[in-house]
């Protein structure tokens, strides 16, 4: 290809770097922000404000919310409820996508109806919630991985992705005796791993983000996940609400730089998991495509 | 005539009919495998879904559905003269205006200048960086917020006072929730929200750009003239679908937001609902004020499809 190296394409591509360089570091400074603050001391963040590289290192911070139980309980919480839930709606997801993907299968129309259906119309947050209740599960953790077991869009992208390998595979299999569980799970999920390891990767990530499900069925603040207990000590103790519950061991109002160590916490996982997400999600969010 | 039609056709209809029969033996398997998810979809969304009946009723948690009393329209009737409704409304329909207006073309500005970057390591560079935002929670995005703009040792508050004006309250205004509101949504979702058109742009055809050179045209008119009209059907798509999340608009985002003191212009038909129905314990009220948003989040997205074939797209279904 031809480089166009006109002064007027050279300075275009001069201005568009050098914006997209200024996005890139505005995306990204917030968090710096807040990881600086959370290893420094309270005195040296109301001196400078603009900490970026702590002059006075600190684990102050730290120390205090793991002096309390409140914080490590919650990502006790948020840890097994993310790893119960990636593998309960994994499980659920792949069966039931790979069913689907048999186009000889009847009924299969019927059934993608019903789930495409569900992502325009819902019943709504009451009647699911008087669901919930009626199963027992309010003020269990399942309450936060049984309702949202199965994502539609998850579902799609799966089954189109079992839909695109080859047909004579399943016919090879079946002529070496291979019954459909044997094709299922010795063939297909093999092959699979690039899709099951990205829809993985974005359930666990659900999974731990999830706070709402944990604000309508936990009752009890001792259940509580570790975004909750992040929204009550940054969100609500920003003198918003005087509901305090779930944090009884904590000064009030919490310091800035406990509250920066907060936030450090409960992102550090996802921060974890993102190189590998970030390998396989342009792959897996296109693999079945916005269309479905 | 007739008796021998109509018996060779419940002939063939038995022979489908077993033959139906004998397909589903034979894929047993592979219903077993649909079960559990069917089951999900029935008990979670299904159900729900018919428990909409509520919004006809007097529902009482300790009558159940079969022994509360019908009311009819009542609580739709309440809700149309309710003066908080068209606040809401308000509300609802200048957010999804913003969103529209302000957020939507941002991708689109972002995937264009990503694609005139011709170093695959900054290109790398800038992705991987605005891809972050879109994997934290709201209430880790809504939390660093909070940090910075707070009134007490807020980063941006402390700038504001260094350069000698007035600390600003941003947190518990009217006036600052939808630009915060907005701002937000940009942070967390713009980036991510580039892929798509970045997977349209790459597939362009190199050739009509090498074309368009040699007839002069500068790196303007061939964003303009070739790289906006191939993901025209994207955009339209992508528009559709927004149309469909109007009333929407991330709920969990701005049930973070909202406090006693922006809730004139932060209350929406969801954190309304909530507060109704489940702090205040009005159930068939809150599931009508749910059930109204629905449907015409319903109506809206099959308007914007039909109107979208209308002019020779695609559209969605």
């Amino acid at each position: 290809m031809v480089r166009d190296r006109s002064w007027a394409s050279r300075l275009f591509d001069g201005l568009n770097y050098s914006t997209l360089f200024i996005i890139a570091l505005a995306t990204i400074l917030p968090f710096i922000h807040v990881v600086a603050g959370s290893f420094t001391t309270v005195a040296e963040l109301a001196q400078k404000q603009f900490v970026l590289i702590p002059t006075v290192w600190s684990l102050d911070a730290y120390r205090y919310i793991f002096s309390t139980n409140t914080v490590f309980k919650s990502l006790l919480v948020s840890t097994g409820v993310t790893l119960a839930g990636t593998l309960f709606s994994m499980l659920l997801t792949s069966l039931m996508a790979y069913g689907l993907s048999r186009k000889d299968l009847d009924g299969r129309n019927i059934i993608m109806f019903m789930v495409l259906f569900t992502m325009l119309f819902s019943g709504g947050m009451i009647p699911t919630f008087l669901v919930v209740k009626e199963m027992g599960l309010i003020d269990s953790y399942a309450a936060l991985i049984v309702p949202t077991a199965i994502s539609a869009f998850n579902l799609i992208i799966m089954r189109n992705f079992f839909q695109n390998l080859p047909d004579g595979l399943e016919e090879s299999a079946k002529i070496d005796g291979c019954g459909d569980w044997g094709i299922l799970f010795r063939i297909v999920i093999p092959l699979s791993m690039p899709a099951i390891a990205t829809i993985s990767l974005f359930y666990a990530v659900t999974y731990w983000n999830t706070y709402f499900q944990a604000i309508l069925y936990l009752n009890d603040a001792n259940k509580w996940p570790v975004q909750v207990i992040l929204r009550q000590i940054v969100i609500l103790a920003s003198g918003l609400a005087a509901d305090t519950s779930g944090m009884e061991d904590f000064v009030r109002p919490p310091e800035q730089t406990v509250k920066m160590a907060v936030i450090v916490v409960a992102t550090l996982p996802i921060l974890l998991v993102y190189p590998f997400l970030q390998k396989h999600f342009a792959k897996g969010a296109l693999l079945g495509s916005i269309k479905g | 005539m007739s008796n021998a039609a109509i018996g060779n056709k419940t002939v063939t209809r038995q022979k489908q009919t077993s033959g139906l029969m004998r397909r589903i033996i034979k894929n047993k398997a592979i219903y077993l495998m649909i079960l559990p998810g069917f089951v999900y979809f029935l008990i979670f969304k299904y159900i729900p879904m018919s428990g909409l009946i509520i919004a006809f009723q007097d529902y009482q948690p300790y009558l159940g559905i079969a022994n509360s009393e019908w009311v009819g329209m009542k609580h739709f009737k309440r809700l149309f003269t309710e003066p908080m409704f068209f606040t809401i409304l308000r509300n609802t329909l200048v957010l999804f205006a913003i969103n529209l207006l302000f957020y939507f073309p941002v991708p689109i500005i972002l995937a264009l200048m990503l694609n005139e970057v011709r170093r695959a390591f900054f290109k790398r560079f800038v992705q991987t960086v605005i891809y972050i935002p879109h994997f934290m929670s709201w209430v880790i995005i809504v939390s660093i917020s909070f940090v910075m703009l707070s009134m007490d040792r807020g980063i941006i508050n402390e700038l504001i006072a260094m350069l000698g004006l007035e600390k600003i309250n941003f947190l518990m205004s009217n006036e600052w929730f939808r630009p915060m509101y907005l701002l937000q949504v940009i942070w967390r979702e713009a980036g991510w929200g580039t892929i798509i058109y970045l997977a349209a742009m790459a597939a362009i055809d190199p050739g009509l750009y090498e074309a368009s050179r040699i007839d002069g045209a500068n790196r303007f008119r061939q964003m303009w003239h070739i790289t906006l009209p191939s993901i025209r059907s994207v955009i339209i798509v992508l528009l559709i679908l927004k149309i469909g999340d109007v009333l929407e608009l991330g709920f969990e985002h701005i049930y973070l937001l909202l406090n006693s003191m922006n809730r004139e212009v932060a209350e929406i038909f969801d954190t309304y609902v909530y507060t109704a129905g489940l702090r205040q314990g009005q159930f068939s009220f809150s599931t009508a004020v749910g059930f109204f948003k629905s449907i015409v989040g319903l109506i809206l997205v099959m308007f914007a499809n039909w109107l979208a074939k209308k002019i020779g797209e695609e559209g969605i279904y």
